[in-house]
């Protein structure tokens, strides 16, 4: 494993499929009256959040604590961040804290990677602007592999705002390294302009590609794409785009439907798909705790030999 | 009017053996704020004059350089840079003129605010300084400023910009254009339209889509290009692009020069070596505007220096306080140092390459930009600034130097520069202003 996770990009194959085993083992944990196990004791993990997202804090808050570890959340709101305190000087702060590991969200692309110059400890990329949210695509790879059995030779279609979509750029790389065929769909608008080096197709045409899909991930659309020019009306989107029953029918029965949450119930999946018995939304966050515990325990506890050298300051 | 800088008329200098633009070894005479006399190595005679002597064995001599596009800070945020800090800087890289650039805070954009920074420059004494004038005011892209005002004023404004911001009213453009003609003057665009860029970070391709940053696409710069070259056919003016970063933007200007039309460009050192793959690190070092583009524009604007389509190299020499460059990507400001690494980089891109020669250097470095700016007294060609009677206002390389960055040791009281660590070929001995050392051992006099 590397020191920190801040892309799925650099992940190994054999590293991601620990992360999927390891968190196999910490899922039957969950199953058990008493969930907690002593690997992280007297370490301390930092909630970073320089952005509202408390079901991803609180997953991994929970994936922490389940492994005994000390959390201090550490958020923007109201803190010495939102009043101009720079990220380094937040980074010094949490290095005299002695903070073991720092779970960072942050709206800026990069920014975890920027912390990871400052702290001694590992950095965990909670979702950076629109880059990456690696924990995401390996919990979404950890629910297609339970539901399915395997991950090698499937074909995986994501579906929406690409261009903004931090997960959809960490389930890309992730999925590509796992053996997945990855389709991406959406409208030309919001396909990044340098999509032709990513391993992937790229489709316009939502009705195409989904009876060949074994999953198909939805992803959020904002609302303020729509000022932006990215396409003409929330309906106009949702008729080309999103996800109804009907189109939902054309799927291989085996198909699972996905999303990483929130949803906008109504643009990009209707209630009914998102209800319906294909969906994994409530077992992806099920899942998120298991995935999140693999990889503080593999980062922190495990694989990882913590060398001193390597800090740059 | 630049009394502080005429030497006394005791003042005199021998440059023993020295290479004028690589060539021969010859002897110069610097007296009287010129060149007074020249002859082959070893043979003119110091004593007579009371010169003193400078064995410039191994130096190439060449017309001291002329910097567009500096960034000098001052008035306002003399924390990044002053006036006396970016013109040490400026010398020490062989520098004799820097256009000091108006997004200064007041903007330079009143008679007033020019004249106080040619006053600071003249003061300072380590190179000319010459006062850019903001095309609107405030640099907003509303209002013309007082254009005239400026060039009348005792800081003689010839070049206008609102760089940092494009002037993107095609009409206000137009107007500007037609306006500085009064006073042959020229307008220095920085070419952005600015709703294709809302957010940008870096430049629109492959690496922009991987690193999920806002993409500054190519077509943002050469839309503007195209257009304002367009205006300056229609109108008969001088418009001189900055910092032109794109491929399809050389091919833009190599079509409106031959089409006769005014159009002058300028290309920075870091966009001849540095590409848009640097912004995987994340560390804003190497965040500017225009961003860093792919290999094959760099490929590009060599060739177009090398052909001339591009004219000039200028440096964009954008000081940063550590505040504004040790933070997360998008929050960073744009901008890198320049002044004492653009010879070297030039060297490595174009000379070593074969691209260009030391005469190239020279009209690509010194006499096209000192053109450009309507500086007094340009020599008619490279050959004549070597000759008597031109000014003695030259910089003194060695070639065969190799030095190792670091920003630390950098004149600039900041020290964003993207080169750290780097093994730099050629080095600056020696500069002469008006016959007057300003840098001598490569250290300010
Ligand atoms: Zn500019």
């Amino acid at each position: 494993m590397n020191r920190h996770l801040l892309s799925t990009a650099d992940l190994r194959r054999e590293d991601a499929l620990l992360v999927l085993d390891t968190a196999e083992q910490m899922a039957r944990l969950s199953d058990r009256a008493v969930k907690k196990l002593p690997t992280l004791r007297g370490r301390t993990v930092v909630n970073l959040f320089f952005e509202d997202s408390t079901r991803t804090r609180t997953s991994f808050e929970l994936a922490a604590k389940r492994l005994s570890a000390d959390v201090i959340n550490f958020s923007a709101k109201g803190s010495s961040v939102s009043k101009g305190e720079s990220l380094k000087d937040t980074a010094l702060t949490l290095e005299a804290m002695g903070a073991d590991a720092v779970v960072c969200r942050h709206p800026a692309s990069g920014a975890p990677h920027r912390l990871a110059g400052w702290v001694r400890g590992s950095v965990l990329n909670a979702g950076d602007g629109t880059h990456e949210h690696p924990t995401q695509a390996l919990l979404d790879a950890f629910t297609i592999r339970r539901r399915l059995g395997r991950l090698d030779g499937l074909a995986v279609t994501i579906v929406g705002d690409v261009l903004h979509s931090r997960v959809a750029r960490s389930n890309v790389w992730l999925l590509h390294t796992l053996g997945v065929k990855v389709t991406l769909v959406a409208p030309p608008t919001l396909v990044p302009h340098g999509v032709s080096a990513w391993p992937v197709d790229v489709s316009y045409d939502l009705d195409a590609v989904l009876p060949a899909s074994d999953v198909v991930m939805m992803l959020r659309v904002q609302q303020e794409r729509m000022s932006a020019a990215f396409f003409p009306t929330e309906r106009e989107y949702s008729r080309r785009y999103g996800l109804d029953a009907d189109r939902a029918a054309t799927l291989p029965e085996h198909a699972l439907v996905m999303h990483p949450g929130p949803m906008v119930r109504g643009m990009e999946i209707s209630s009914e798909v998102a209800d319906s018995a294909r969906s994994t939304v409530v077992e992806q966050v099920a899942n998120g705790v298991s995935v999140r515990m693999a990889c503080l325990y593999l980062l922190l506890g495990g694989a990882y030999e913590r060398d001193e050298r390597e800090v740059t300051r | 009017m630049t009394s502080g800088q005429v030497p006394g008329p005791a003042e005199a200098w021998l440059l023993r053996a020295v290479r004028p633009l690589g060539g021969e070894r010859a002897d110069l005479l610097l007296a009287g704020g010129r060149i007074a006399r020249t002859g082959a190595a070893g043979t003119l005679d110091a004593t007579e004059t009371g010169a003193q002597v400078l064995d410039a064995d191994g130096l190439y001599a060449l017309p001291g350089f002329v910097d567009l596009h500096t960034h000098l800070r001052e008035p306002g945020r003399e924390d990044a840079e002053t006036v006396e800090s970016g013109t040490r800087a400026a010398a020490l890289g062989g520098y004799t003129t820097v256009f000091a650039m108006a997004n200064t805070h007041p903007v330079a954009d009143t008679a007033g605010v020019v004249e106080q920074v040619w006053r600071l420059g003249r003061d300072a004494g380590h190179c000319e300084v010459r006062p850019v004038g903001a095309v609107t005011e405030g640099l907003a892209g509303k209002r013309l400023a007082e254009l005239g005002a400026m060039a009348t004023s005792a800081a003689a404004v010839r070049v206008f910009s609102d760089d940092g911001h494009c002037v993107a009213d095609a009409l206000l453009m137009r107007r500007a254009l037609e306006y500085v003609k009064a006073f042959d003057g020229v307008i220095a665009q920085h070419a952005e339209e600015p709703r294709l860029t809302e957010g940008a970070q870096m430049n629109e391709g492959t690496c922009s889509a991987r690193l999920g940053m806002a993409g500054w696409p190519a077509v943002a710069e050469e839309a503007i290009i195209a257009r304002d070259a367009l205006l300056a056919g229609h109108v008969g003016s001088r418009l001189h692009v900055c910092h032109v970063s794109t491929a399809g933007s050389v091919e833009i200007i190599r079509w409106a020069k031959s089409k006769g039309w005014r159009v002058t460009a300028e290309v920075t050192p870091h966009h001849l070596l540095l590409t848009d793959e640097l912004a995987a690190t994340y560390d804003p070092v190497y965040k500017v505007n225009p961003p860093l583009r792919t290999a094959e524009d760099v490929e590009a604007l060599r060739a177009g220096l090398a052909d001339g389509t591009i004219d000039a190299v200028a440096t964009d020499h954008a000081p940063h306080a550590p505040q504004d460059k040790e933070t997360e990507w998008s929050a960073a400001r744009p901008g890198m140092l320049g002044l004492q690494t653009a010879l070297s980089i030039v060297i490595d891109t174009m000379v070593t390459t074969g691209l260009l020669d030391w005469a190239g250097v020279a009209e690509r470095m010194a006499l096209a930009p000192a053109r450009i700016g309507g500086l007094p007294d340009v020599p008619v060609d490279v050959r004549s600034s070597m000759g008597v009677g031109a000014a003695a206002t030259l910089t003194l390389v060695d070639p065969e130097a190799r030095w190792v960055v670091d920003p630390a040791r950098f004149a600039s009281r900041s020290r964003n520069s993207p080169y750290r660590g780097m093994t730099m070929p050629g080095q600056v001995h020696a500069t002469f202003l008006a016959g007057r050392p300003t840098v001598l051992d490569g250290k300010i006099v």
